[in-house]
């Protein structure tokens, strides 16, 4: 019974913890294949760049039309959209590298966002877009993230081969005409769609975190990239769930909570994990004859 | 195959340059049908640049590059290994697998025969039981010798090799070596970039000797003679900061 009441009963009980858990699960699963795309890519980091770049968007949005899901959903596109674009051509075109140029487009974004939302709004707002707000998910947030998701999950079927070839040998696929820079801007698009997606559930800030966190533990558990994709689908879900039920039985805020939950889980994949963790590396004590 | 269905690359007072310091200066002359070429020359002398030329990853500057008989996304082209991620998540099977790309496409899924002509290709190269192994727990040689199967798999009628032999042992060298010739056997045109001197004397007929201008084009023992060699070497230069402008014609 106590179990029960544990595990089962917020989620029986109160319907914005299932609203909750749906959207977190959806989330999971479309940005397991997201974070693992952009680990291999080298662009974890990146993802953190585009999550706060959506958010003087979002903040445009929100100053025009206050909470509204359609305006701020569009605003946060749009901006990450432009920003990914645009720090991509910098680099390419002056001597600043691609990481400085993207850290100085995130850390105007992230000024620029603050501003415009503390313009109209609170404290509490601003609080709201940074952090999210996870139990107070309404239907259209839910739809637009479930839709997120299978839009998500459809075009990385349909670019996947794409996408690997560019990772592996961008020289073989040029050579046999594939188109990779189409890849790359699909595959940029999909991340920003999934970080707005996120961004009402768990905030600029922590969206990043349910999409490269499980995807960087994935790595200690397969070696291929099919199964590290399942496996960020598992830890993320798993991740929601804990984060969910800690922060309702202790009374801890949602979004922190969760990410939270996933960094335990990549700390104990470091430790325990099946490839090339402390513990794997302990293990191999002693060689093989061949 | 014949001969003079072969493609051929004739190459049209060609300038490639990065950052407009011309890294393959003013080069024309032709890879015949059928040809098996070495090209040959220091560091920096353009080798790779010209082969990414001719299968269009950079762009010339100026002069032209005219593939005759194939298309350009019909060419085999082995990049230099450390053009590849080699800590890529991939089993061999797919790396070799890659080498359908033409006949299965970004979308349908590769069948059984087509699995049947996967796991042959490694038997090839001598891979067969590490068709599940991740790339990143092979050795510099049984890489390579994987993307040789994929080579096969793609089985076109031009294939460029870019340093095929760098780091690579003796007995992988030979059995890779005894490959390409096959190729040429049947046909092919075969273009490799080479470090390895008593090979290009030994075992390629033609070759291009490079020092971002052409030194010598021709039969390897008229091109490959001491004289050339150390013109080769006298020729080529670092890029330099201050260079004046190509006043040559474009």
């Amino acid at each position: 019974m106590a179990l029960y009441d544990l595990l089962f009963g917020p989620f029986i009980e109160f319907g914005f913890m299932r609203r909750a858990l749906m959207g977190c699960l959806a989330l999971s699963i479309s940005g397991a294949p997201i974070g693992v795309f952009l680990v291999l890519r080298r662009m974890s980091l990146m993802g953190d760049v585009m999550a706060h770049a959506i958010l003087p968007g979002a903040a445009i949005g929100f100053l025009l039309s206050g909470f509204s899901l359609f305006a701020m959903t569009v605003g946060g596109v749009a901006a990450g959209l432009l920003v990914a674009l645009g720090a991509g051509a910098i680099a390419r075109t002056t001597p600043l590298r691609e990481d400085a140029s993207f850290a100085a487009f995130y850390l105007v974004s992230l000024g620029l966002g603050v501003m415009i939302v503390s313009i109209k709004g609170s404290n509490i707002d601003l609080l709201h877009v940074l952090f999210g707000n996870v139990l107070a998910l309404d239907d259209p947030s839910i739809y637009l993230i479930g839709g997120i998701a299978t839009v998500t999950l459809l075009s990385l079927a349909l670019i996947y081969r794409l996408l690997v070839a560019e990772c592996f040998d961008p020289g073989f696929l040029k050579s046999v005409g594939g188109a990779g820079g189409l890849a790359h801007f699909l595959f940029l698009a999909l991340v920003v769609l999934n970080l707005v997606g996120g961004f009402n559930a768990l905030g600029t800030l922590m969206v990043v975190g349910l999409i490269v966190l499980p995807a960087a533990s994935a790595r200690f558990w397969s070696e291929t990239v099919p199964g590290q994709i399942v496996a960020s689908a598992i830890i993320g879900i798993v991740s929601s769930l804990v984060g969910l039920l800690v922060s309702y039985h202790a009374e801890l805020p949602t979004s922190p909570a969760i990410i939270l939950a996933a960094g335990a889980i990549h700390a104990l994949s470091i430790l325990a994990g099946r490839h090339g963790s402390f513990a794997s590396q302990a293990l191999r004590a002693r060689h093989l004859r061949g | 195959m014949l001969k003079r269905n072969a493609p051929s690359i004739r190459l049209d007072n060609l300038t490639l340059s990065y950052r407009r310091h011309p890294a393959v200066h003013h080069l024309s002359g032709s890879f015949e049908p059928g040809s098996f070429t070495a090209i040959f020359g220091p560091n920096g002398a353009g080798k790779s640049t010209l082969l990414k030329g001719i299968v269009g990853l950079i762009k010339p500057d100026s002069g032209r590059i005219a593939l005759d008989g194939v298309g350009r996304s019909d060419i085999g082209y082995l990049p230099q290994q450390s053009a590849l991620d080699r800590s890529f998540p991939m089993r061999v099977l797919d790396v070799a697998a890659m080498g359908l790309w033409r006949k299965a496409g970004i979308f349908s899924s590769i069948g059984r025969r087509q699995l049947g002509a996967v796991e042959a290709a490694l038997a090839a190269v001598g891979l067969t039981g590490f068709e599940d192994r991740i790339i990143g727990t092979l050795s510099g040689g049984q890489f390579q010798r994987a993307l040789f199967a994929r080579l096969l798999l793609q089985d076109t009628r031009l294939i460029l090799l870019d340093e095929p032999f760098t780091a690579i042992d003796a007995r992988t060298t030979e059995e890779l070596l005894a490959l390409i010739q096959s190729w040429h056997g049947e046909g092919r045109t075969v273009v490799t970039v080479l470090h390895d001197l008593d090979i290009v004397r030994e075992r390629i007929p033609e070759t291009l000797l490079l020092a971002r201008e052409k030194v010598a084009w021709g039969p390897t023992a008229e091109v490959m003679t001491d004289a050339n060699l150390a013109r080769a070497r006298h020729l080529h230069e670092a890029f330099e900061d201050n260079a004046e402008l190509c006043e040559m014609p474009a």
